[in-house]
């Protein structure tokens, strides 16, 4: 089944799924609903990093040098580590400043430099050109495998084919199509493509999958564990070798260049500038991708050794390439679909490099190449063009078709002269050329245009002498002797072998030369002058990113413009439009008047930040210093400008610090008002019900004794009942005064307690006598469980008989007449003697049985029966038992069914 | 023909008293001892005022004199407000409601029955 027509149409089946996703993730974006809002799907994005240069070629570099392949893996595992520090930073500077590639990144630090960001766009071409044919190779070359399935057979080593029946011609037009719908949909101010990044994301999941997937079918379907596997090469003479750490014939030397490499190009290569940098929707995702972005490649390169000497035992000796084994030994077990998925998996390793490569280096080409060439060449007036968007795009969609072009050729004439790895450190070491420029401007504020500029071409330099020139040499361009003789027959020029360094690998050789002369031409060119006003500002927004809180780069800017002008400069380069509303929202933001012409600081400084989005900052310095009269700044005044916003910042630093203290204060105020509103409630419903129960009383009293006094002819009997009446109302207000005197007294510490031995059953016999009469009148029946022989407990008599007597009454009030019922027991429980007073009558509510124990608080106060007493006795009863806690425990309500239990004190014995 | 007065309060000592005092005076008088019975002695009897002490069971006693408002019948009906918390809040609130007059407990018996007196119309 695996034919022609299966792999093309399983290729545009899985191509025509990543369009539908970026689409959908543009559209979502458009809407607002942004999809790749995630950490994950961030951090996904990010191992963009693993091409087919991982998916094929790691397996052959661990076929022929063991774990050699791992430092690839190292470097970025420990740049991550560090990504708080510098991965944040580079974020933080490319928001505040707009910038949307390596190139500009460099220009726009080095005071925005034209000629500085065209270096590193050449740079970055020339590097990263031989990697996308790279990619082209490996497609081309597993399509080629499968075509001859089921025989394996090895690509030829030449390329005949004429150029229209080249396949890999055709990939390459069919991914620049790709790479131009995606990348270059619209033009967008920060140069963010959504939809893009969620296909890539889905790449990352795809090529993991497909090489889990070979990993899992070789370790455990073709032998039985990583053990089996690693027993058969211990039996193999020759494999033997690749097991130890250090296979002989490299170095530790080796080890580190390549983890420096790896982990410089995690940062430097421009898709991974692209998606860590640009494409960053939330700075907070860095700290996901940290992680999981390590943990993705440690799970890719699980099986990298399995397959690896899988391959090395299964086509022993039968000339199968290495860095094929991902795929020729799915073919050669005839798993046809497992083939299939593997191809799937290269193809989207490849796809998702070239993607955002060429994205990347397009925007530079276009941004820091071609637009200050234009701009320069007064014959186009383009300064007078009306809207440039068109013109832009069309520069972005030839720069991809132009580059992938580039990458064909490479393919073309170099693409079989050199093995899958040595091209794709090639291109790491040209990026690592980024990094002395890169790093020294961002903590280093005295680096300059010309440094920069002498540190990259000197690194540059260097490294086509010793690396690509070579590559050629192998290549067979050059003649050999360049090689081993040196040009001309200078000996110490020899190109692997600089000044007679030697002992070193070619690229340990090449990473030493550049960084050598990179960072001393950076740094010595450097400190020939102080960095210059331009260069001084931009510093300072470079290596101060972290502590800003708002750029400062407005306060460098002095001059004037009219807003009418900047609207139309922006709206040539972002449409019209955009322009327009993006003007509107700014001026409202800032409060400026719609119709003032004058823009000020702020306003300028918004149009060319909106400007350098779209064509760089460099292009956008020119041009907004075209329609404005400025004045430039001297150093001493960018010096000064500095000054003063640093000292505003400690200002507004002292200040928040400040306004922060006083919200605390603020805060911890109002909870100490609300605890002491709370406080003057609880004593204003006291106080009212205190006033409430002494004034009821007083106003029988008052009444009858006016009614006694206005008629003294009164009849006997009434004269008798009504003074009866005031004598016990006077009996109420003196139980009142005593019990709240009681309860104060004993609230505040101050009552005597007379701790004796006391029977509890004696006490509670007593206890029932004294209130017998009030049973009597109620007809209420008491049934008493008793038992003899309990213990003794310690505590105050009359204390407790003021209990019960309480708890006995409160039963009597509430039952119903004639046929009421109280039960008391008394037992021994879990922690002591446990008396329970339960009646028959209405019970209490569950959300009441809390309420009844707090002051003046009568349960049933206006729904149901208003209860006669003074709302004091259970406050009373329950800090006596509270008093006894430890040697009496509390009050407790139990509800049962009727009747309910009512109260149950316990007391621990005395033993 | 006698007015007739309808006292509504709880505390049975309050109401005997008040009982005394007005049929001393010359008014017919009703009882009742919570919000619900004054309700319906007052529909039923139609009495010519209510002293209605505003904390009271099953219905508050302000509670007792909204529904006197939008019942025809009950119109004409004077409402004298006795309370034992003297609160500026509770007074406004009971007139609010709808209350012709109000006392404060402990109150004078003579304050009282002028009062009373007053809100019949002499």
């Amino acid at each position: 089944m695996l034919n022609g027509p299966v792999i093309v149409t399983a290729s545009f089946f899985y191509l025509a799924l990543l369009f539908a996703v970026a689409w959908w993730g543009d559209k979502r974006a458009d809407q607002g609903r942004s999809i790749i809002s995630s950490p994950t799907i961030y951090a996904l994005s990010m191992a963009v990093y693993t091409t087919t240069w991982t998916f094929y070629g790691s397996v052959g570099r661990a076929a022929v040098s063991g774990i050699g392949f791992l430092p690839i893996y190292l470097g970025p595992t420990l740049v991550m580590a560090l990504s708080g520090f510098l991965l944040l930073k580079m974020i933080r500077i490319a928001k505040s400043n707009r910038i949307t590639s390596i190139a500009d990144f460099i220009s726009s630090r080095y005071g925005k430099s034209h000629l500085l960001g065209g270096l590193v766009t050449v740079i970055a071409v020339v590097g990263i050109v031989p990697y996308i044919a790279l990619q082209l190779k490996a497609v081309s070359g597993s399509v080629n495998l499968l075509l001859e399935y089921p025989d394996i057979v090895m690509p030829s080593r030449s390329t005949t084919l004429p150029v229209l029946s080249d396949m890999s011609f055709y990939i390459a037009l069919i991914l620049a199509a790709f790479t131009i719908v995606f990348g270059t949909r619209h033009l967008d101010a920060t140069e963010r493509h959504e939809g893009m990044v969620a296909a890539i994301a889905l790449e990352s999941v795809v090529k993991l999958v497909a090489f889990l997937a070979v990993g899992l079918f070789v370790t455990y379907g073709l032998y039985d564990s990583f053990a089996d596997i690693f027993e058969h090469v211990a039996d193999d003479e020759k494999l033997r070798r690749l097991t130890t750490a250090i296979p002989s014939g490299q170095d530790f030397t080796g080890w580190f260049s390549l983890t420096v490499l790896a982990g410089l190009a995690i940062l430097f290569l421009p898709r991974q500038f692209q998606v860590a940098v640009v494409e960053n929707v939330n700075e907070s995702h860095l700290k996901r991708a940290t992680w999981l972005f390590p943990l993705y490649m440690l799970l890719i390169n699980l099986f990298v050794l399995p397959i690896a000497f899988g391959g090395l035992l299964h086509f022993n000796g039968q000339g199968i390439d290495a860095d094929t084994f991902v795929l020729t030994l799915p073919m050669a077990e005839r798993q046809e679909g497992l083939a299939l998925l593997v191809f799937i998996g290269g193809l989207s390793a490849a796809t998702g490099m070239v993607i955002v490569e060429t994205i990347a280096l397009s925007t530079m080409v276009c941004n820091d190449l071609i637009m200050p060439i234009l701009l320069r060449l007064r014959g186009l007036a383009l300064a007078e063009a009306k809207d440039l968007t068109r013109l832009l795009l069309g520069i972005r969609r030839g720069a991809i078709v132009a580059i992938l072009l580039l990458g064909y050729l490479y393919f073309r004439l170099a693409g079989n002269a050199y093995a899958l790895v040595s091209i794709g450190l090639i291109s790491f070491s040209a990026v690592a050329q980024f990094a002395p420029a890169m790093i020294g401007g961002m903590y280093w504020r005295g680096g300059t245009r010309g440094g920069a500029l002498a540190g990259l071409s000197a690194g540059f330099l260097v490294w086509g002498y010793t690396l690509l020139l070579p590559s050629f040499a192998k290549s067979g361009w050059l003649v050999a002797d360049f090689l081993t003789q040196g040009p001309f027959g200078f000996s110490l020029l020899r190109p692997q072998q600089l000044l007679g360094l030697t002992g070193l690998d070619e690229i340990s050789h090449c990473l030493f030369w550049e960084f050598f002369v990179n960072i001393g031409a950076y740094v010595a060119v450097s400190m020939v002058r102080p960095p210059t006003a331009a260069e001084a500002s931009q510093a300072t927004l470079f290596v101060d990113a972290l502590k800003h809180t708002r750029p400062v780069g407005a306060a460098m800017w002095r001059g004037r413009a009219k807003i009418s002008d900047l609207q139309a400069l922006v709206g040539r380069f972002l449409g019209p439009q955009r322009a327009e509303s993006a003007f509107a929202y700014a001026q409202n933001l800032g409060g400026v008047a719609a119709d003032e012409l004058e823009a000020d600081a702020e306003l300028v400084h918004f149009a060319e930040s909106l400007l350098a989005g779209a064509i760089g900052s460099a292009s956008a310095r020119v041009l907004v210093a075209s329609v404005a009269k400025e004045e430039p700044l001297s150093l001493s005044e960018v010096m000064d400008i500095l000054d003063e916003s640093s000292q505003l910042r400690s200002y507004s630093q002292e200040l928040e610090r400040k306004s922060r203290e006083l919200e605390d204060a603020t805060r911890d105020l109002k909870a100490a008002n609300v605890r002491l509103q709370e406080l003057d409630r609880v004593k204003d419903d006291i106080m009212s019900s205190v006033t409430h129960e002494l004034r009821t009383p007083l106003t029988s009293i008052r009444a009858f004794s006016e009614i006694l006094r206005d008629d003294p002819k009164m009849h006997l009997a009434d004269r008798e009942r009504f003074l009866g009446l005031v004598v016990s109302e006077t009996e109420r207000l003196t139980r009142l005064i005593n019990q709240t005197l009681d309860l104060a007294k004993i609230e505040s510490g101050k009552a005597d307690w007379h701790a004796t031995e006391v029977d509890l059953k004696d006490l509670i016999e007593q206890s029932l006598a004294a209130t017998s009469q009030l049973f009597r009148e109620r007809g209420a029946r008491i049934a008493l469980d008793l038992p003899d022989g309990l213990p003794f407990i310690l505590s105050d008599r009359d204390r407790l008989i003021q209990v019960m007597l309480n708890l006995l009454s409160n039963a009597v009030k509430f039952l119903p007449a004639g046929s009421g019922l109280v039960r008391v027991s008394l037992r021994a429980g879990a922690n002591g003697l446990e008396v329970s007073v339960a009646d028959n009558g209405p019970g209490i509510r569950a959300q009441d049985q809390q309420i009844i124990f707090e002051k003046f608080r009568q349960v049933g106060d206006s729904m149901t029966d208003k209860p006669t007493g003074t709302g004091l006795g259970l406050p009373i009863s329950r800090r006596i038992i509270e008093h006894f806690v430890g040697a009496c425990g509390s009050i407790a309500l139990r509800e049962k069914a009727p009747p309910f239990i009512f109260t149950c004190l316990t007391c621990r014995p005395l033993y | 023909m006698s007015k007739k007065v309808l006292i509504a309060d709880d505390e049975p000592n309050i109401v005997i008293s008040l009982e005394f005092l007005l049929r001393r005076e010359g008014f017919e008088v009703l009882v009742a001892v919570d919000g619900e019975e004054a309700l319906a002695k007052a529909r039923a009897e139609r009495p010519d005022l209510v002293l209605l002490d505003v904390m009271m069971p099953k219905m508050n006693g302000l509670m007792s004199v909204r529904p006197c408002a939008p019942i025809p019948e009950l119109a004409s009906m004077r409402v004298l407000m006795l309370t034992a918390k003297g609160r500026e809040t509770e007074v406004s609130k009971g007139l609010g409601l709808g209350a012709d007059g109000y006392m404060t407990k402990p109150f004078s018996t003579k304050d009282l029955v002028a009062q009373v007196r007053v809100l019949l119309g002499g």
